[in-house]
């Protein structure tokens, strides 16, 4: 769908504010690499990209998002904290049955390298709190990192540390796990097979594998007072205010989320020294936890009040570990706002 | 205007369909010499249109068939939204067959989705690149495996002699339509035990998109009517 006039001209203002605002202008190209995308989202963003073929260069995307081309430009560059925004489209096919475009325009700010995590973040979020107060939309907060800590720190062998880790973007299989480590286990486990050896994948890695469903079988349950505070945790849903207070009592038997608390209660503190009324605004646990597999941190979104059919009008977060898979090391945090949405809903100015 | 009906043009399959028609009052052949690919009927107002069977989900959803007979697999794989714009009016009971993710016999570690889960996180560490499955049912396999929430996978396109991939070394599992399980074995792979991607039979469908004007409407009537069936 080509973007309207208005819808243009909404990106346009947007993007200057964030210019204003000290944010230097980058372009990408339209077709990305597909391997670095598919490394980094898996098999699943071929649903949701348009995977096309240039004859020299291999499979390409038609860019899915922003965020992977701007963080690898700013990797490539000199390095240093950078403030960048950038306009244009992005292509998603729109699941089956959904009738949304597949073509629309993000205008995003990215802040990428700078060192305090707290202030990078509360700095991006009240800057699209300002630019969105006009629209009166509805909030969204969560925190990735609570997440993680409090995996890094259950009672399980590291090899189901890492199960947990590695599936915590995918709800379904990710409880599948939890059901299942929380369970004795039968003690058999399968013996080899004399089958030929076809394939790439060896028989010693069958075997190491085999060794460790043994060692899995041998490994004490996962208790069940640390199953009950994770499913209180995963189900946290409160004000910012209210949740601070119930991870800090959920941190007196969970330490190991302890420093992600701090960090939250330092954000919040940054957010009200912005003039934002940060404790009133939402904090929901799982938030992100689905379809934005890079992010590793504070993650926020901007929502059409009484729309759920609608995609958030804004989002965004940290992606350090986003940065790391790039082959870099750059604290990063950033977020798009979909001009065409708030076109659409009436909102833009 | 004729009602347009496309049957697969070669093999057990354009049999069968024949036979089905036959069996049921609707007397279905292939036309002159039998090389010829065209069919005719008896019943009025009835076009049978021969066509490979890979091609009549296209067709049905383009709306240039008002019915068709192809496996239920070909359809959700290759019709978008197949549910809008097809509708199932009946199996027909042959054409059986089981779209099953399938993995060498020697992997005594990988009976289950959630084992090939783990096997594939562990490939990719060792290997350094996502464990492939080669398959032709693209859509239906990584939707299958979205909702499963399996990782470290990438689909390879294998458009015939799937079950050879793994000995030529191009992929580490399959995801490919089986019956009885011979070829699957006669190959050295297994099925895994929750791994059923669809169990599909060849079934009859009908357009939502073709035009469906009062002639159309009343041949499709007759011809339901004679094979005893509701729309």
């Amino acid at each position: 769908m080509t973007a309207s006039a208005a819808v243009l001209g909404e990106a346009a203002r947007l993007g200057a504010a964030f210019e204003a605002a000290g944010a230097a202008r980058v372009e990408t190209d339209i077709l990305q690499p597909a391997d670095i995308l598919l490394d980094l989202y898996g098999e699943d963003i071929r649903g949701r990209a348009f995977v096309t073929q240039d004859p020299l260069r291999g499979e390409m995307m038609l860019r899915p998002d922003f965020t992977v081309p701007v963080a690898r430009h700013h990797l490539a560059g000199l390095g240093g904290p950078c403030a960048y925004t950038y306009s244009g489209t992005v292509f998603r096919q729109p699941p089956d049955g959904v009738e949304r475009p597949a073509e629309y325009i993000q205008v995003g700010y990215e802040l990428i390298g700078a060192p305090d995590a707290v202030s990078a973040d509360a700095d991006l979020f009240a800057r699209f709190h300002v630019m969105l107060a006009p629209a009166a939309l509805d909030v969204a907060t969560g925190d990735i990192s609570l997440l993680t800590a409090a995996i890094g720190g259950l009672g399980v062998t590291e090899a189901r540390r890492a199960a947990l880790l590695r599936h915590l973007w995918r709800p379904r299989r990710f409880r599948a796990l939890l059901d299942r480590f929380s369970k004795q286990l039968p003690p058999a486990a399968p013996s080899p097979s004399d089958a030929p050896e076809i394939g790439l994948r060896s028989r010693e890695e069958v075997a190491a594998r085999l060794t460790r469903l043994e060692e899995e079988r041998a490994a004490p349950p996962l208790s069940k007072s640390e199953a009950e505070m994770m499913d209180a945790l995963l189900s946290l849903r409160e004000t910012s205010a209210n949740a601070l207070s119930q991870l800090r009592d959920l941190a007196v038997d969970m330490p190991a989320i302890q420093p992600a608390v701090t960090r939250m209660a330092a954000r919040l503190d940054a957010l009200a020294a912005r003039n934002i009324d940060a404790e009133a605004l939402p904090f929901e646990a799982s938030y992100g936890r689905t379809s934005m597999e890079y992010y590793d941190g504070f993650v926020f979104g901007f929502i059409a009040p009484g729309r759920p059919d609608l995609p958030a009008v804004a989002s965004g977060g940290r992606y350090d570990a986003l940065t790391r898979a790039l082959g870099g090391e750059a604290p990063a945090v950033g977020g798009v706002i979909r001009p065409g949405l708030l076109v659409e809903l009436g909102l833009a100015p | 205007m004729t009602l347009k009906i496309g049957l697969p043009s070669k093999g057990r399959l354009m049999d069968k369909t024949f036979e089905w028609f036959t069996a049921r009052g609707v007397p279905m052949r292939l036309a002159g010499s039998g090389r010829e690919y065209r069919a005719e009927s008896d019943l009025a107002g009835i076009a049978p249109v021969l066509l490979s069977a890979g091609e009549i989900p296209r067709e049905l959803a383009a709306g240039r068939i008002h019915l068709g007979v192809t496996g239920q697999d070909v359809v959700r794989d290759k019709v978008p939204n197949w549910e809008a714009r097809v509708c199932e009016i009946a199996p027909l009971g042959f054409g059986e067959a089981d779209l099953v993710i399938a993995v060498p016999m020697f992997w005594a570690d990988v009976d289950t989705v959630h084992d090939l889960d783990a096997a594939a996180a562990a490939f990719r560490q060792t290997h350094g690149h996502r464990l492939r499955i080669a398959t032709k049912y693209h859509r239906l396999v990584r939707e299958f495996l979205r909702a499963e929430g399996v990782a470290d996978y990438r689909l390879v396109d294998s458009q015939g002699a799937t079950e050879g991939t793994v000995r030529n070394l191009t992929a580490e599992a399959i995801a490919d339509i089986t019956s009885t399980g011979d070829t699957l074995r006669a190959n050295h792979l297994k099925p895994l035990a929750d791994g059923v991607v669809l169990r599909s039979q060849a079934t009859l469908f009908k357009s939502r998109t073709a035009g469906w004007a009062d002639a159309e409407r009343q041949s499709l009537a007759a011809l339901l009517a004679r094979l005893e069936l509701d729309e």
